[in-house]
């Protein structure tokens, strides 16, 4: 089969490998019909996260056919059209049978702080992608969904990260009806975690960032005012100005490790990397919400520490909420979302890409050019 | 009013109450749909899903997983694992060691799983150099001309230490080719005598 590989940092490229086989009776393997590029399949891509192989096939955002089944499969059968969520769980374990699939403790003998995710690096647990043609997908009795008949598959594949995180992000926002919300990062995460917080209620959605194509989107698919960070000196102070010298009633964190706006930030943590990423936007949530305040964070950040203001989050009563999506429980209520058009993930799509053109798809999305916020693969494309 | 010029903050509420529910669902598709709490997917954050799909107490084991690498947080290695590209070579030895020296908690752990990946990639470039396909700094930089390198940078300020890519991504390149030129002339000069 013809697989996205990662041959060390900025380099990626396509090669042959050996279709993926069942390794445990409840596996599946699943012929991926679409995938895409998430956000934190850059830091992967940069050599940011720790235990990155070469050969390794990056990938958690994907759907497919189940072409082959486990003996122990009841709830799918080959032929199956499935979505399947980033997280890699067991639904059994102490923390699944609590609902937080994301931080299931049974499928990544590498790492007890993180669970199970495919196609991220060994750090996750050492599984290949779905920016192939096919992927082994453990557990198939738990996490895949079979595709509403009604749903657009480019809604699906966003729906397996992108949109459930940014919905996620809305609800560990903890929002309150009226609230003014700040979104920081206008991302695909940060645009549904906009859309997501009016349907909690908020009284006022701003969402920053500095790339105009997604300002705009913001304001056309979000309805939400925006901020430039770019016109600003500091846009923590003109966050500070458009809330009444408040502060924002919650902030959602959008954007994670690689953030810009702070150029000693950016090349210690992304370029130099002597801290574990970049933490502006962590950093200007710290500063931007009031105080008493809640900052939900659904950026991605890896387990290298990092330079954050924790004093001041400290000093301002603030609470902070922040997990690992677990997309399985944002689905059905995200299905009704979808379906009535409250929520409109694949709003979010601007590029497609065949496998064979990958290492086009990660630089020109890395690189932001041509207007790219959300660029999906398609395996079979020629 | 009293104290016009002062804002919210310095006062009990808010100067600028928000819109009414009726302007916000006029204007908002799906306003409020979520407004209760207590309503909401992942409210409470421990909740005990009716049926995961899970039919095991404790998933059967997953063969192959004696002698694989795992956190020595955990007791043991996990039922189901990743199975791609296992520990080899010199980039194998410094990640298990990695692994069974130090716990996630300390730094040390990851540094080195950096370091053996770093010495996984240089070992992967010097075998490519021998191979059909050998390995570039850099991939995908001809959509600096097909997809507008210069026009979707303009007027950016993360340009600023985007510049810093091209000296991050080839300068150890560079740095490794002029030190094997130099050795390499060296050597010829000592062998000419």
């Amino acid at each position: 089969m013809r697989a996205m590989v990662y041959r060390g940092p900025y380099k990626v490229r396509v090669e042959d490998k050996d279709v993926p086989a069942i390794e445990h009776p409840n596996d599946a393997i699943v012929r991926v019909t679409l995938a895409a590029i998430c956000g934190s399949d850059l830091h992967l891509y940069h050599g940011l996260m720790p235990d990155t192989r070469i050969g390794h096939t990056f990938g958690h955002e994907f759907i497919g056919v189940v072409e082959q089944v486990g003996s122990s499969v009841q709830n799918l059968q080959v032929g199956d059209r499935v979505m399947v969520p980033f997280n890699v769980f067991c639904g059994s374990c102490w923390f699944c049978a609590r609902g937080l699939y994301s931080n299931c403790h049974n499928v990544n003998p590498n790492a007890t702080a993180v669970g199970g995710i495919y196609g991220y690096s060994h750090t996750t647990g050492g599984y290949d992608g779905g920016q192939s043609q096919y992927v082994r997908v453990p557990f198939a009795d738990v996490g895949p969904a079979k595709i509403p008949d009604w749903m657009h598959d480019e809604d699906a594949v966003v729906l397996t990260d992108a949109a459930a995180t940014g919905y996620f992000g809305a609800q560990l926002g903890e929002i309150a009806e009226g609230d003014t919300v700040v979104v920081l990062g206008a991302g695909p995460v940060g645009l549904v975690a906009a859309q997501s917080a009016w349907l909690m209620g908020a009284g006022r959605v701003i969402v920053v960032d500095h790339l105009q194509e997604r300002l705009e989107k913001a304001r056309t698919m979000a309805h939400a005012e925006t901020l430039d960070y770019d016109e600003y000196d500091d846009v923590v102070v003109e966050m500070k100005k458009q809330t009444d010298y408040l502060g924002a009633d919650v902030v959602i964190e959008a954007v994670g490790a690689e953030a810009d706006g702070n150029f000693l930030q950016q090349v210690t943590g992304t370029k130099l990397k002597v801290q574990g990423g970049s933490p502006v936007a962590l950093n200007w949530a710290i500063d931007g919400v009031r105080k008493g305040g809640t900052i939900s964070v659904v950026g991605a950040y890896g387990p290298i520490p990092n330079a954050v203001k924790f004093g001041d989050a400290l000093n301002k009563g603030l609470t902070l909420r922040m997990n690992q999506t677990p997309v399985k429980r944002q689905w059905p209520r995200m299905f009704e979302h979808v379906r009535n058009g409250h929520l409109t993930p694949r709003e979010v799509v601007t590029h497609r890409f065949p496998l064979e053109h990958i290492a086009e798809a990660y630089h020109v999305f890395s690189s932001k050019l041509d207007g790219c916020i959300k660029p999906l693969i398609l395996p079979d494309a020629a | 009013m009293t104290h016009p010029d002062v804002p919210s903050a310095y006062l009990r509420d808010k100067r600028t109450p928000p819109p009414s529910r009726e302007e916000l669902r006029a204007r908002i598709p799906g306003w409020g749909a979520d407004l209760d709490p207590a309503d909401r997917p992942s409210h409470p954050k421990l909740q005990y899903p009716a049926d995961t799909g899970a039919h095991w107490d404790f998933p059967e084991r997953q063969p192959g997983g004696e002698g694989r690498e795992h956190s020595v947080e955990h007791a043991f290695v996990t039922p189901v694992f990743g199975t791609a590209q296992p520990l080899s070579g010199l980039s194998g030895a410094i990640r298990r060691f990695a692994y069974t020296r130090f716990s996630e908690g300390r730094l040390a752990h990851w540094m080195l799983l950096i370091v053996g990946d770093r010495v996984d990639a240089w070992g992967s470039h010097l075998r490519s150099f021998v191979s059909l396909r050998p390995d570039m700094p850099a991939t995908g930089l001809r959509t600096e001309f097909t997809r507008g390198g210069l026009r979707s940078r303009r007027g950016r300020s993360d340009v600023r230490h985007q510049l810093l890519d091209p000296v991050i991504v080839a300068g150890p390149w560079v740095a490794v080719a002029a030190a094997t030129w130099t050795g390499v002339r060296r050597l010829v000069r000592a062998l000419r005598g």
